[in-house]
């Protein structure tokens, strides 16, 4: 028992520094990304090819001036960004890293808590992140932060719904909540993908929405908002702010992988017949690359579209895309109870 | 009706097609047409590892030659402070001492000779207006700075070193029409 809380207490920080590294050279991915993408190099200054860039970032925002509006609300005005961080690194407990490790014949899950509920805990925790948004913009005191807290809870009230409902097919297909039962239903190149495109779609789109990222980003949306939301903050407060985003982005780069994309499985990697640390390695290593990829759609996608309208934000959200998720349901349904093989 | 140019588009309250309405084609042509920038050559110049080349003749800071045994060739005539459209050029003339020989190519010269480079135009008038080859515009950039006193060049930056190996080469922008404009003149050309 005592050397389980050791193991746990291990993976939850090696996650949590995972998740904080991989945010942080998101930032650096991003602008390389930008930069590629517009004929420009990206930062290159810091570091070969800009690879200090996120660091000196961080110093410098550490060094920055901390200003607070006096007529903010002083205790909501610091629980809101660290509210946002703290449910950004929360999400990651119920996604399957990988398989089961073997460390002195005793086998070691790779997953913070196999919860037979995953889904609904991602969602509870997803649901919960507006809050750090909500209140920082409230304790700011200031038009714009209010306005892009309103847009950013409207935002992402609406489009929880069609994400929860395109999921429901995925917990329809496998018959369970628990993320490890979606993921080990995906053996090999047997993904929810091929079977669930729509939903799929949904979902990213939802995810771009989630994460307040373009071309939803009307949260923040500059040209309108100042800032939106972080308007009022300088320092590491606005550090967080940002920096949960690219968390989020990780995160839900992670879920999406697991729901859509067979998580860790691949196709022939179980055949090679590895010993299993190095075989949990390989699938860790998987499950990284299809998120590396979708975090570099979310960046493609960032550079490429303009930003939505409020109103037609909400017209895809309402009129599209529930639907949308509402007929998915319903032809899943109608397939599972004609009791088809499995599609 | 014809438009201005080629791109112009007449405007229609058309209603969209169903593959446009659901913008999915459109998004995956912006995204390929994004992606494919990906590849281009980038138009980024890495300024102190790499320079942008530089015309032949391009008109940068100014230099004051010394002829070929390493005299001032400036007689301060003022005559490029005069060209001068900017009025940039400030200059004190002095009267060579007996010992002076070596260091001045006639008997008059700039003892004081500045050129306000915030004030330059680089449009090289200085350069055509010179009777004694001696002011010319060269390839260098003129450095950055915070103050405004620092772009005032006295002397001390803007003769040529001694040294001929150490010449500043300006035989570039002596085109053959520059020559043959200035062939008139009595001096050998400095082709340091």
């Amino acid at each position: 028992m005592g050397i389980m809380i050791l193991y746990k207490t291990i993976l939850a920080s090696v996650i949590l520094i995972m998740s904080l590294l991989v945010a942080m050279y998101s930032t650096l991915i991003e602008r390389k990304v930008a930069g590629f993408l517009q004929d420009r190099l990206g930062p290159d200054r810091a570091g070969p090819w800009g690879l200090f860039q996120p660091l000196a970032d961080g110093i410098k925002l550490f060094f920055k001036e901390e200003f607070m509006p006096n007529t903010a609300d002083k205790v909501l005005y610091l629980i809101g960004p660290s509210l946002t961080m703290f449910i950004a690194c929360l999400t990651s407990a119920v996604i399957p890293w990988g398989p089961d490790i073997v460390i002195n014949g005793q086998t070691y899950s790779l997953q913070m808590a196999d919860v037979n509920i995953g889904i609904l805990y991602i969602f509870a925790i997803v649901s919960i992140g507006v809050y750090g948004i909500m209140v920082g913009g409230w304790a700011s005191n200031n038009k714009y932060a209010l306005l892009g807290a309103i847009r950013a809870s409207s935002q992402m009230i609406s489009y929880e719904l069609a994400m929860s409902l395109s999921i429901i097919v995925i917990v329809m297909m496998s018959g369970s909540l628990s993320m490890r039962e979606i993921v080990n239903q995906q053996q090999g190149f047997n993904w929810n993908i091929w079977y669930q495109p729509l939903a799929f779609l949904i979902f990213l789109v939802c995810a771009f929405a989630e994460t307040n990222r373009s071309p939803f980003d009307l949260p923040e949306c500059e040209t309108e908002l100042v800032g939106g939301y972080h308007t009022e903050y300088s320092s590491m407060k606005l550090g967080f702010y940002l920096f949960s985003e690219y968390i989020n982005m990780f995160i839900s780069g992670a879920v999406m992988a697991t729901l859509f994309l067979g998580g860790y499985h691949f196709p022939f990697i179980d055949k090679l017949g590895l010993s299993p640390n190095v075989f949990a390695f390989v699938s860790f290593m998987v499950l990284f690359t299809k998120i590396t990829f979708l975090g570099f759609i979310f960046m493609w996608v960032r550079w490429t579209l303009p930003r939505f309208r409020y109103d037609q934000l909400m017209r895809l959200g309402w009129k599209t895309l529930i639907p949308l998720a509402i007929m998915n349901i319903l032809i899943t349904g109608v397939v599972i109870l004609l009791n088809l093989p499995k599609p | 009706m014809t438009g201005f140019t080629k791109r112009s588009k007449v405007v229609t309250n058309r209603k969209m097609s169903f593959w446009e309405s659901i913008y999915l084609p459109a998004i995956l042509n912006g995204m390929r047409i994004t992606f494919s920038h990906f590849f281009t050559k980038k138009a980024t110049l890495r300024y102190p590892e790499e320079n942008r080349e530089f015309s032949e003749i391009y008109r940068g800071r100014h230099v004051l030659k010394r002829d070929d045994e390493g005299r001032e060739r400036c007689t301060a005539c003022g005559l490029c402070a005069i060209a001068c459209p900017a009025e940039a050029i400030t200059m004190v003339a002095a009267e060579r001492k007996p010992a002076e020989e070596h260091l001045y190519r006639e008997e008059k010269y700039a003892s004081k000779f500045e050129i306000d480079l915030l004030r330059c135009i680089f449009c090289g008038l200085c350069e055509e207006a010179c009777p004694k080859e001696a002011i010319f515009l060269t390839k260098e950039i003129v450095r950055a700075g915070y103050k405004r006193d620092i772009f005032i060049y006295g002397k001390d930056e803007l003769v040529e070193p001694a040294d001929p190996s150490m010449r500043i080469d300006v035989s570039k922008r002596q085109t053959p029409q520059v020559l043959e404009f200035k062939k008139d003149k009595y001096q050998k050309h400095n082709v340091h």
